[in-house]
Order: C-alpha cells, then structure tokens, then sequence
C-alpha cells in the first residue's frame, strides 16, 4: 500500500483512507467471528463432557447421536432409558447451565457499568427476593390455587420487586445511587417477608425444598424451562450489544454520558429493565445462582479489557462454560447427594474474587 | 475580536438568552444572556454559588432551563438531538474520575460515540481523529499508559483530548485547572489557546481568567453583573463589589495587555 502513495493527490489520500476503514473493518470482523467461533467451540465441548459425567455411564459419541436423532438425522443405538436420561434430563440441565450463566454473567457486566459499581450483580435489582417470596407465596402459602407453579410465582415474585425498585429509584431522583439503594431497601424487605412465610406456614420438608431452590439448582431442568431461558438471553443480549458503546460512555458518569450524547434516563431505563426480565427469567428456572454475575465480569475484564463490545460476548462464553463445569462438580462431587449449585459457584468464586482483588488493588490508590 | 465579519450568521455558536435555573425553589441563574467569542475563549467568572456551573450545564443541554432558552448556532438545543448536540459542544468537567481500568487512548476513544452507527467497528477516520487529539495535547507518549497512573494534570489534558476528539465547534470547561499546580494550570491554559473551538470556562482564578480570555462574563448570584474584555471589566471596583475583597488592579500596557490583580485583603477584615 505504501509503494503507490506518492502517486496519489488529495483525492488518492481520501481514497487511501476510505482503503484503510474498510481494511480495518474487515479484520475488526473477522478478529470477532474467530472469536467467537472458538469460544462457542469450546462452550459446545465443555456441555459435551458434562453431559457425559454422571453415574449412568454414556459417551460423547452417545449424546451426538441422540442429539442428532432428535434433530431428524439419523437413529440412535441407544436405550429408551439412557435416550431419556440425555435428552430429558442432562441435556435441558446442561443448556439451561450454559444460558444461566452467560446470562448472569451479561447482567452483573451491565449492571456493573450502568450503575458504576464493581460491586453490583444481577441481584442488586431485588429481583431474586421477590422471586423468592413469588415462590415461597405458591408453594407454602398455596396462592394461585394450583394455577400457578415456583417459577410462574416466582417470576411473578421478581417482576414485583423490581417494579418496586424502580418506582422507588425514580421518586428518589434516578440516581444510579439511588438505584442501588432502592434496590437494597426492596431485598431487605422481601427476603423478610420470605422468611416469615417459610417460618409461619412451612413444614420441614417444604422448607427444605424451597431452601434447596434458594439457594439456586438446576436439578429438574426441563425444556421448557431452558428453551425460554435461551430466547429471553438472546434478545437481552442483543439489546445490550446495541448499547455497547452507550455503557462505555458511562465510564465517567452520566453527566459525562449524557455529554458524549447518551440519553441517559431513556438508556438506563432499558437496560434495567432488559437484565431485570433476563434475571427473572433465570431466577424462576434455577434460583438464585450467586457470584457468577459479581465475578465472571470482572474476570472477563481482565482478559479483554472494559470495552463492552468485546467484554459482553466474553462475559456471555465464560459465564455458560464456567456454570457448565460448576454444575457437572456439583451434581457428582458428593456421592449420592446434588449440592445446590448456587453454593458450590461461591466456593469457588470467593478465593476467585479475592484474586482478582489482589491482582487489581493497584488500581484504586 | 468582537464583531468580527468572519463569523457567518449561521456560525453564532453556542447562545444564552435569559436564561433562569431553579432548583428546589432557589432562583441559581437569573436571566443570564451570553454570547461567544468566536474562535476565542469567553471566561465565566464569579464567586463560588454565582452560578458558573450550572450555566455551563444548560450550555451543554445536560440540564433544562427553567425558561430562557440556549441556541446552537440559531437552533434551540432542546430542538436538536443529543448525539447530534455531541458531535457538536464537547464538555470537560472539573475533575473526571472512573473506576474502569482504561488507558489514555480508550479515554479519547470516548470523543468518537457520538460519531459511531451503533453496530459499526471504528473506521480510519475515527482512529485518525483520536490521534490527532492526542497528538496536539502532547499526549501520543501516554497513550497506552492506565487512566489510574497518569497525573491530574494529565488526566485534564487526555480529557480535553476527548474532547478534541469530538471534532466540536464548541467547549466548554468547568473550571479545568483547579486541582492543578502553577506549571500545570499555565501549561492547560496555553494548550486551549488557538485550540480551534469557541470556548466557554469556568475559571476560579482572576489573574488566570486576565491572561487567557478574550472576554470575561462577571456572574454574581445568578445574573451577569459584566461582560467585556478582561481589561476594561476587571477593576477595582468591580472586585470589591462582587468578591468583597480589596484589591490593586495594575491595568493593561502596550507591552502586557494584560491586567495584573494583587489581593490587599477582605473588605470586612481590613476595616
């Protein structure tokens, strides 16, 4: 490109940099397909060897050839009982992993940077309160009269808390501190109305289960459940994409967004509103996962950098890899026994967090 | 400098025409007319609560008047779309901070969204542009260097280089120089000069305020007291009325023509 410059007059030069943007665009596009390409890979491997591991013995080649019969190709060899535990109960899991974590990892990466917080999570809405009392109300309480199932409530439960938290925030002024605190205040007062119903009106065993689900699992994962995970995570996540460059201008507040030509009241009311349905969405299937939304953003950062078009797809791959591996651990770990996802993702997610809290404390004098 | 026949009349700039803030019932601006230098750097001046801010917030459209109204270049800004209000006033406030590990050229970055489609990748022209800024604020060694290393005086310059990057026909800077020492207020203040955009600042410090404006505007409770070229508006009186302090005024020669201000002390300790 340099040999022919010196031949060009003004109209070359502008010619050479109309070259240039193309040039550029073309491997800013292909950079990012690659990207993606080997991070869906190995999000495809990872939910392969999951689904294998479990105490009824199958092989990778098994789930290729159940997943293909049910896609028309092709039969498969094997058993009606083990073709069901594949296609009935390891493999809705496995997605409905995979969709929860990307989600809650495009969540906590969003709100993180709307509210300028590296403290937020997808929880910091009140969502996964009220989605608890939602559920606690049907299945202890028995409202809906049978019409209404944990996640029907607890979806419910979620949309009401987080109307509650936007209300609030908006007649304190919209803030993005005034969010947070509202959400705080809403969490509070839900998780209290959880509590007094389990300890009223629960037996031991209902007690159990409904902790169990508190405290997020993906036992019991049907399609249904993780088919409308996945759509609600695709359009969030398009939404968000679209405002990549919107959250990058709030790295220096809203009044600096609103500067660089954000609507910021327009832009913050979409976005919370997109990762609280998403987060909805996810806390009704699986409960309430924690620290994947606090940690994998920050994780992703460091690897990438703050720039969303770049980090949220990131955030989005690590995230569904990472809750895959997390739930195949748990369900095999103990003998016999599931641990609740949700803890297993702080067991390992604490001494994560801490790590990446040393790694950055030069940061913030 | 004023009247000057280059400015095309649909090149006015950024206006203010009574403009009047209320907030919480208090009356902040009262009425406030303005109007620019073009090419040139206008100085807002005045005690602190005299308003200076918050016209710099109506100016950038970022706040509503209460009533008035602020024209851009003969167009109300209220009629005119916030990107499109972007591309064309950059804004750089007292002290910007973020907790996001970015580096200088991320930050100038920043200058280009109001100029990106929403799913395009940068072209050659915005990376051009960021250069550029970069460039001309001496910034091009530090480009890489993290946000959280640089100094506050460099922290100012890559935000004025953001700015920059905004290809604005209008800035404005809210007192840009405050938490800066001598060097690198002297240093902020000779990088705006012949910068290019017609410039509003806010500025806090007089004898500052003397040598870098064209024009000053004297804001005291929330309505213009003055306006003029610093030398015919800074006088003794004038200090002694709107700051309450005593001061000798060195007045303007062929050689300096610019206006000295010694502080003697506060009108009420003196007496």
């Amino acid at each position: 490109m340099s040999t022919d410059t010196h031949t060009r007059g003004p109209d070359g030069a502008a010619q050479a940099v109309v070259e240039l943007d193309r040039a550029a665009r073309v491997r800013g596009v292909t950079g990012s397909l690659l990207a993606w390409a080997g991070g869906l890979a190995l999000l495809a491997l990872s939910m392969a060897l999951a689904i294998v591991i479990g105490t009824a013995r199958i092989g990778v080649a098994d789930v290729w050839s159940v997943v293909l019969a049910h896609l028309g190709w092709g039969e498969t060899e094997l058993s009606p009982v083990r073709e069901g535990i594949v296609w009935e109960l390891r493999l809705p899991r496995t997605v409905l992993a995979a969709v929860c974590g990307a989600g809650l990892a495009v969540c906590g990466a969003v709100l993180q940077s709307l509210l300028r917080n590296p403290l937020a999570d997808p929880f910091v809405l009140g969502v996964s309160s009220g989605a608890s009392t939602g559920a606690v109300t049907v299945v202890v309480l028995g409202a809906g009269g049978g019409a209404l199932s944990l996640s029907g409530g607890a979806f419910a439960g979620a949309a009401l808390s987080f109307a509650a938290v936007l209300v609030l925030s908006q007649l304190l002024g919209g803030s993005t501190d005034r969010v947070v605190l509202s959400g705080v205040a809403v969490m509070q007062l839900f998780s209290a109305l959880t509590s007094v119903i389990v300890l009223t009106a629960a037996d031991a065993e209902t007690t159990r289960g409904v902790l169990f689900w508190l405290l997020g699992s993906l036992n019991g994962a049907s399609w249904t459940d993780a088919g409308a995970c996945l759509a609600v995570l695709a359009a969030v996540l398009l939404l968000c994409l679209g405002h990549a460059r919107t959250l990058d201008a709030f790295a220096f507040g809203q009044d600096a967004a609103a500067a660089l030509g954000v609507r910021v009241a327009r832009t913050r009311v979409v976005l919370l509103c997109g990762t609280a349905l998403l987060t909805a969405a996810m806390v009704s299937a699986a409960g309430a996962i924690g620290f994947v939304g606090l940690v994998l953003p920050h994780a992703a950062r460091a690897l990438v950098g703050a720039g969303h078009i770049r980090l949220l797809p990131v955030a989005a791959l690590a995230g569904a890899v990472f809750l895959v591996w997390v739930d195949a651990l748990a369900r095999t770990v103990l003998d016999g026994q599931e641990i609740p996802v949700g803890v297993v993702t702080s067991l390992i997610g604490v001494p994560a967090f801490v790590l990446i809290l040393f790694r950055t404390r030069g940061v913030r004098r | 400098m004023n009247k000057s026949p280059a400015s095309a009349p649909t090149r006015e700039g950024l206006r203010g025409d009574r403009l009047t803030r209320r907030t919480d019932g208090r009356l902040i601006l009262d009425g406030v007319g303005l109007r620019p230098v073009p090419g040139g750097i206008t100085g807002l001046i005045g005690p602190n609560g005299s308003g200076k801010t918050t016209l710099l917030r109506l100016l950038s459209g970022v706040l509503p008047a209460t009533s008035g109204v602020v024209t851009l270049d003969g167009e109300p800004l209220t009629a005119i779309k916030r990107r499109e209000i972007a591309r064309r006033v950059a804004v750089v406030e007292q002290q910007a901070d973020t907790q996001v590990e970015l580096t200088a050229t991320d930050v100038v970055r920043l200058g280009r969204v109001p100029h990106r489609r929403v799913w395009a990748p940068p072209t050659a022209r915005d990376e051009e542009a960021v250069r550029e800024a970069l460039a001309r604020t001496r910034l091009s060694d530090r480009a890489h260097q993290p946000w959280h290393t640089l100094s506050g005086g460099e922290r100012q310059r890559v935000q004025i280089a953001r700015a920059l990057a905004q290809q604005p026909g209008e800035l404005l800077l809210d007192e840009p120089t405050n938490h800066l020492d001598i060097q690198h207020q002297l240093e902020l203040l000779d990088l705006l000069t012949g910068l290019g955009p017609t410039t509003y600042i806010a500025l806090h410090d007089l004898n500052l305020a003397a040598a870098y404006c064209d024009r000053v505007v004297v804001l005291d409770q929330g309505r213009v007291v003055t306006a003029g070229p610093p030398g015919e508006v800074l006088t003794e009186q004038l200090i002694a009325d709107v700051y309450g302090v005593r001061a000798t005024v060195h007045p303007a020669t062929a050689a300096d023509p610019r206006p000295y201000i010694r502080f003697l002390g506060t009108l009420g300790a003196t007496r």
